[in-house]
């Protein structure tokens, strides 16, 4: 990453990043969602069990992006109020 | 568009202070907020998938005399209900000791199929999805899904089923 690019921007790129990640995530989890669905309504159980955890590592993938979110926002806010 | 200068910036600048760059970051923030919550409503869809695939498990079917053996002729059909009152079932005499049955529910939009003997098949006349009558499998047609099959046995002359599959047979 540049560092003569304003911290702002910077942060704003790395946010723009990972909300992509995050997107890309839940369109994987609700297509897993849909799949498990209509495989448990066939009558096939045996997916119930790998979609709900393949599903709770994408929420957490998804929490952990939510949270670095938080952590640069934070970050920026406190550089910009630190500014001269 | 100019960029405000503390001179030339207009009153309601001055008291209404938010900033653009500001306003992106908590815009993106609660976005991304809600599509982790969002996600959090997936895991919990597929956690109750989970807990009812572990319900159904358990589910018993009654035993039920559904038919005599040979009441029906070769080709013939029978509407009978299983597991409970309101389900119709679909029992179609394939052959001279043949038997097959079937929910009459399609798997598709829930329309009811019925037994064609021309073609040998269980069709759907709502959208035409065809069902194979050997094991119930998608032959043609929107549904993805087999149709149920009832688990039949025979004893004292008469044909007894014994809870639903629906899985076809591999």
């Amino acid at each position: 990453m540049d560092p003569s690019l304003p911290h702002r921007r910077r942060g704003l790129t790395a946010i723009n990043g990972a909300m992509a990640l995050v997107v890309v995530l839940v369109i994987t989890q609700v297509w897993l969602l849909s799949a498990t669905l209509d495989s448990f309504l066939a009558g096939r159980r045996s997916a119930a069990l790998p979609g709900a955890i393949f599903s709770g590592l994408l929420f957490l993938g998804c929490g952990a992006l939510y949270l670095f979110i938080l952590r640069i926002e934070r970050q920026a806010r406190k550089e910009e109020r630190e500014k001269p | 568009m100019k960029p405000p200068c503390k001179e030339c910036d207009p009153l309601w600048r001055e008291e209404f202070s938010v900033r653009k760059a500001g306003e992106a970051y908590v815009a993106r923030c609660q976005f991304t907020k809600f599509l982790t919550l969002t996600s959090l409503g997936m895991f919990v869809g597929n956690l109750w998938i989970l807990a009812k695939s572990f319900v159904s498990r358990q589910v018993s079917y009654p035993e039920q005399a559904i038919a005599n053996l040979g009441e029906i002729p070769v080709g013939g059909v029978k509407v009978f209900q299983y597991p409970n009152p309101g389900e119709q079932c679909l029992l179609i005499r394939t052959g001279a000791d043949e038997y097959a049955a079937y929910s009459q529910k399609c798997t598709h939009l829930s329309c009811a199929v019925y037994y064609s003997a021309e073609n040998n098949r269980i069709e759907c006349p709502c959208h035409e999805g065809y069902f194979s009558i050997r094991d119930g499998s998608v032959l043609q047609g929107p549904p993805t899904r087999p149709l149920p099959r009832v688990v039949l046995t025979r004893r004292n002359g008469q044909l007894i089923a014994l809870g639903m599959d629906a899985e076809p047979e591999s």
